[in-house]
């Protein structure tokens, strides 16, 4: 361990870790430190993700993929179910396997890991961040750098300490509460989300597979349902009514910040990435790839600023990122937005007009199309984002 | 005031990420509300997803 790197990276998620692999594979020196014992685990996570984005960074593995997915089906308020067939597939994730696997890529290209090192407060330089304090072991460390990457998750307060305002509106924040249980005989190559005041207002409601009749049962609330109803509750409720008897193997709580990425994600010093910087796709929740690119992105600029030793040249991420996925989690927002008020008949009669198209000619643009069909300034929005890719 | 039930917290982070005033320390296995921070918004038991905190008359704390 050194007293000195050019980049440390907070945090050993996907984001994280591609943060400290792309720094590392253009030859600066990096340190990844994570708080938990365990890179992947606990898993905060449905799991799933599109395989197009996945293979720009890893081989898919059979030893980190549970399932793979070709369908969605989409269950309304009634219980009609909509099925709509995938032209990309994806998989359902071993997270666990899955993230272990990302932070080797970085140790491959040569950063630094130290796990149970919990970053506890930042190092100043004339205003600039130049390093972190973290506790390993009950003794209290500092190490410095030219560059902090946080990328610290949903509970990230490394970027606050560095003055920037990462803390997340209430109503943005999707609680959520999850149980991979065993028995549940559901298709395992389809993808399950259901709708309505009953499973999930403001959210949805989740069965991803995980092979051999095990899934990922979870759902998301935002606060604004949590000040009447927590996600436990609902996931209680569904449990009892459809698999009263099934083997829990685990439980979890998570967040996710369902919003537009932060209006700011460097300052000096420092840049943010993955959850911490609010790079989830706010219509879907999904955090995995979008962490992952906004990792490679970070740890990228944050290795020229030190090659080119102008470690200005981190503010251009802030333009990177809004050019590469920002811009479109805007629109996605707008969509979540003008659907997530729904009320149950609406759901119910979007499901009955969907389910008029015939199955080949389904498609996520289509069922958007068919959800916002009276508000054409989205519909404009739909057409940009699934449409025109 | 706001209670937090140790026992029962997940560790999620949800609560930390709503906190406006940076009040909640989150370690591994480890919660802790910084009462001389805490301004009993309440906004982090509106987003705990498993019931962990509450309102306490009583006091802010943990509860052992
Ligand atoms: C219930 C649930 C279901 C989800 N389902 C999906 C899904 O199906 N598909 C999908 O794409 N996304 C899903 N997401 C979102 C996805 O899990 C996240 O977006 C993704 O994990 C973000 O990656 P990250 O690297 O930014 O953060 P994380 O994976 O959260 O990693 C952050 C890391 O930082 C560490 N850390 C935090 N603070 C410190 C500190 N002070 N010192 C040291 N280390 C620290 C943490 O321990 C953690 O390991 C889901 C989220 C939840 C909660
Ligand atoms: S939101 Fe609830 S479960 Fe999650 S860390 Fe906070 S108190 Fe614990
Ligand atoms: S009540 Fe408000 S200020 Fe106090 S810990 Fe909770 S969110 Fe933070």
């Amino acid at each position: 361990m050194k007293k000195k790197y050019d980049v440390i990276v907070v945090g050993a998620g996907p984001s994280g870790s591609m943060a400290a692999r792309f720094a590392a594979e253009r030859g600066v020196s990096v340190l990844m430190l994570e708080k938990d014992r365990d890179v992947g685990y606990p898993v905060r996570c449905g799991e799933a993700v599109g395989k197009e984005k996945l293979l720009e960074f890893i081989e898919p593995d059979r030893k980190f993929i549970a399932a793979e997915i070709n369908k969605f089906s989409m269950i309304a308020p009634d219980g009609s179910e909509v099925v709509l067939p995938l032209d990309q597939t994806g998989f359902v994730l071993e997270r666990k396997i899955f993230d272990y696997e990302l932070a080797k890529t970085a140790a491959v290209a040569g950063a630094e890991i130290l796990t149970r090192a919990y970053v506890n407060g930042l190092l100043f330089d004339g205003g600039k961040v130049s390093g972190v304090k973290y506790e390993y072991q009950g003794n209290q460390y500092q190490v410095e750098s030219d560059i902090v990457i946080a990328a610290d998750g949903v509970e990230s307060r490394v970027g606050r300490w560095a003055g920037i305002k990462t803390f997340i509106d209430f109503r943005d924040m999707e609680s959520c509460v999850q149980i991979t249980a065993g028995n549940i005989t559901v298709n395992q190559n389809t993808c399950y989300f259901y709708f309505g005041q009953e499973y999930a207002p403001h959210g949805y409601f989740w069965i991803f597979p995980k092979g051999n009749n095990t899934a990922n049962i979870g759902l998301g609330v935002s606060g604004i349902i949590g000040k009447k109803r927590s996600a436990l509750s609902f996931l209680n409720d569904f449990m009892k009514k459809n698999y009263p008897d099934a083997p829990i193997l685990t439980q979890i709580a998570g967040g996710v910040p369902s919003a537009v990425t932060l209006e700011k994600i460097s300052a000096p010093g420092i840049m943010l990435a993955g959850d911490a910087a609010r790079q989830v796709n706010p219509l879907s929740g999904g955090g995995i790839t979008s962490g992952m690119i906004g990792g490679r992105t970070a740890g990228t600029i944050a290795a020229e600023a030190i090659k080119s030793k102008n470690t200005d040249h981190i503010f251009s991420y802030d333009k990177a990122w809004h050019e590469a996925v920002g811009k479109r989690h805007e629109i996605y927002n707008r969509i979540k937005e003008g659907i997530y008020n729904f009320s149950d008949e609406k759901f119910n009669n979007i499901a009955r007009s969907f389910s008029r198209i015939p199955l080949a000619k389904r498609t996520l643009g289509n069922l958007f199309k068919t959800a916002l069909i009276h508000n054409p300034s989205l519909l404009i929005d739909v057409a940009k984002v699934f449409i025109v890719k | 005031m706001i209670e937090i039930l140790p026992d029962k917290c997940d560790f999620c982070g949800c609560c930390v990420g709503v906190c406006p005033e940076d009040a909640i320390e989150l370690k591994e296995a480890e919660i802790n509300i910084m009462e001389s921070l805490c301004t009993n918004c309440a906004k982090c038991v509106w987003s705990c997803p498993i019931e962990v905190l509450v309102f306490n008359k009583n006091g802010a704390g943990v509860k052992v």
